[in-house]
């Protein structure tokens, strides 16, 4: 199948459309589904860093996203300009500072912006998780379980769930 | 500080021995995992200061984790140049960690803690870079080696982990898992049969990416390529791994066919390619490093074709390895820049071969053996 567009290349992408309770369906090469700004999964992969960090500034204006997120992480003293320019970020403590920002870049670079894989189970003073998994884990692991529940990341729950059930 | 290379447990190279699955195709599987300590600046906007205090941490972590005590501790900080090189080389630490771009140079308090197979990174762009390396194409069993050091690792001192995103990085690319894993696959058939652009055009539409020799801004050369998963976020690392794996072995699939389709199509062809590459390695003065790299896959595909009997593909990965311009400077006390290099290589080159050759009973073709 060709491509509608060009009638050249052969049709990668297939677009349906409802507009107006109207079906229409568009049969699309890689090349002029890209023209027409349509995202696949693997343009959203090939999506370079710093193009998007790039259009961010563009779009909304190179001081306004940091006054909006607070300017500064309290902990490390980075900005969101700051990010940009290097295109790292200053501590862990940014991805809370700069959280809306970065799922919407996560997502944009990943294709998702929520962990599905092991949970961590947080250190305690001199010991392996496994070989101290007293009380103090079963809460910790709790605390793991609310902050997901809250973030809706229903699959890390699931799993923190089961693994307290394991425990007690 | 000298790097004193017997200290490393199999010299760091243990893949070499080419023991693993489909290791004449698939030299060697690495997986990484980024991690950095929780309520720590991560290492590129660190000082000195907090640099030193990660190393000490990490160190007297590892001190205590069973797979790690007996781990070698090399300050790369305090190399020189060229030995941080040839760790480099050795796939041992990246082209970050070894300040060899750039104008910085090293980084204060980069460090390396190598097992032989498993090494950990300390102060690379992450505080911590869980690394194993295994001979051919086996991420499962490299994976559980690994996972089992993150976890003994983990419990020591305390990760940077946030309930929605995962392990958070320094760079956003790599949060999540933190996992890369990648394998260093010889390609020939699919190069020679003009395959490999559609080849490497699916991967990156199934979510793979691939690199050069040394990863993340390499060129190709030998028609070696590292092929790893793209991102680390929304799936499970059993997922990926999966992932990769079954791409993989796609991958091996085609490049055997595309072999075969040589060997049926331009046997003589196929056959003058192969033996003029053996003949220049065996016989020239003088080998730059990306001339040396393009014949040895000439001659890999020989071996792998069995128009070159009983090289061994051991004696394949230490050329390929020790013919790297870092090793030939150190071996031969020269500088990088000698411009005796390219002789000396070929001296080595020719040796290893000659010495293979006279294990050899007949030095021919295997139909004619």
């Amino acid at each position: 199948m060709r491509c509608d567009q060009c009638g050249e290349r052969p049709a990668a992408i297939h677009l349906t459309q409802i507009v107006d309770n109207t079906v229409s369906q568009q049969h699309l090469c890689e090349v002029c589904a890209a023209e027409k700004g349509v995202q696949t999964e693997a343009s959203v992969a090939k999506f370079p860093l710093s193009d998007f960090l790039a259009s961010m500034g563009k779009t909304v204006g190179p001081a306004a996203p940091a006054a909006k997120e607070g300017g500064r992480c309290a902990s490390c003293g980075a900005t969101l300009e700051d990010f940009r320019e290097t295109g790292r970020l200053g501590c862990p403590d940014c991805y809370r500072t700069f959280e809306a920002h970065l799922r919407t870049l996560l997502r944009r670079v990943h294709g998702a912006s929520r962990h599905v894989g092991e949970p961590y189970v947080v250190a305690t003073a001199g010991g392996t998780p496994e070989a101290d998994a007293d009380d103090s884990d079963v809460d910790g692991l709790r605390e793991q379980l609310r902050r997901a529940v809250d973030a809706e990341n229903f699959e890390l729950a699931a799993r923190l769930r089961d693994q307290i059930r394991g425990m007690e | 500080m000298t790097l004193d290379l017997d200290l490393l447990p199999d010299g760091g190279v243990p893949w070499l021995d080419a023991s693993g699955p489909d290791a004449a195709i698939v030299l060697s599987t690495r997986i990484r995992l980024a991690r950095n300590l929780q309520g720590h600046v991560f290492t590129p906007r660190a000082g000195d200061g907090q640099r030193d205090e990660i190393l000490t941490m990490v160190v007297a972590a590892s001190r205590a984790t069973p797979r790690l005590e007996q781990a070698v501790v090399i300050n790369v900080d305090q190399l020189a140049r060229l030995e941080r090189q040839l760790l480099h080389e050795r796939h041992l630490i990246s082209k970050e960690l070894a300040g060899l771009e750039g104008p910085t140079g090293v980084r204060h308090g980069a460090a390396l803690l190598t097992t032989g197979d498993v090494g950990v990174m300390i102060n690379e762009e992450d505080h911590v870079r869980l690394q194993v390396l295994m001979s051919g194409f086996a991420p499962s069993r490299a994976y559980a080696e690994l996972e089992r050091v993150d976890r003994e690792l983990g419990g020591y001192v305390p990760f940077a982990f946030h309930p929605e995103f995962g392990y958070l990085t320094s760079c956003p690319t790599n949060a999540g898992t933190g996992l890369r894993a990648s394998v260093l696959i010889h390609l020939p058939g699919l190069v020679l049969t003009k395959e490999i652009a559609k080849v490497l055009q699916g991967l990156t539409q199934v979510g793979l990416t691939f690199r050069g020799l040394y990863g993340e801004g390499s060129e190709v050369v030998g028609n070696f390529f590292q092929l790893s998963n793209q991102t680390t976020l929304g799936k499970s690392e059993e997922e990926l791994l999966d992932h990769l794996g079954k791409i993989v072995r796609q991958v091996i699939t085609y490049e055997l066919q595309a072999r075969e389709v040589l060997q049926r199509n331009a046997p003589t062809v196929i056959a003058d390619k192969v033996w003029r590459a053996y003949g220049l390695l065996r016989y020239a003065r003088s080998l730059s490093f990306d001339e040396t790299m393009n014949l040895l896959s000439g001659v890999r595909l020989g071996v792998g074709l069995n128009l070159i009997g009983d090289l061994s593909v051991y004696t394949l990965n230490k050329l390929l390895v020790f013919s790297q311009p870092a090793h030939v400077a150190r071996r031969a006390e020269r500088a990088l820049t000698d411009p005796d290099l390219p002789a000396i290589r070929a001296d080595f080159v020719r040796a290893l071969l000659d010495d293979d050759a006279q294990r050899r009973p007949r030095n021919g073709p295997a139909a004619e053996a």
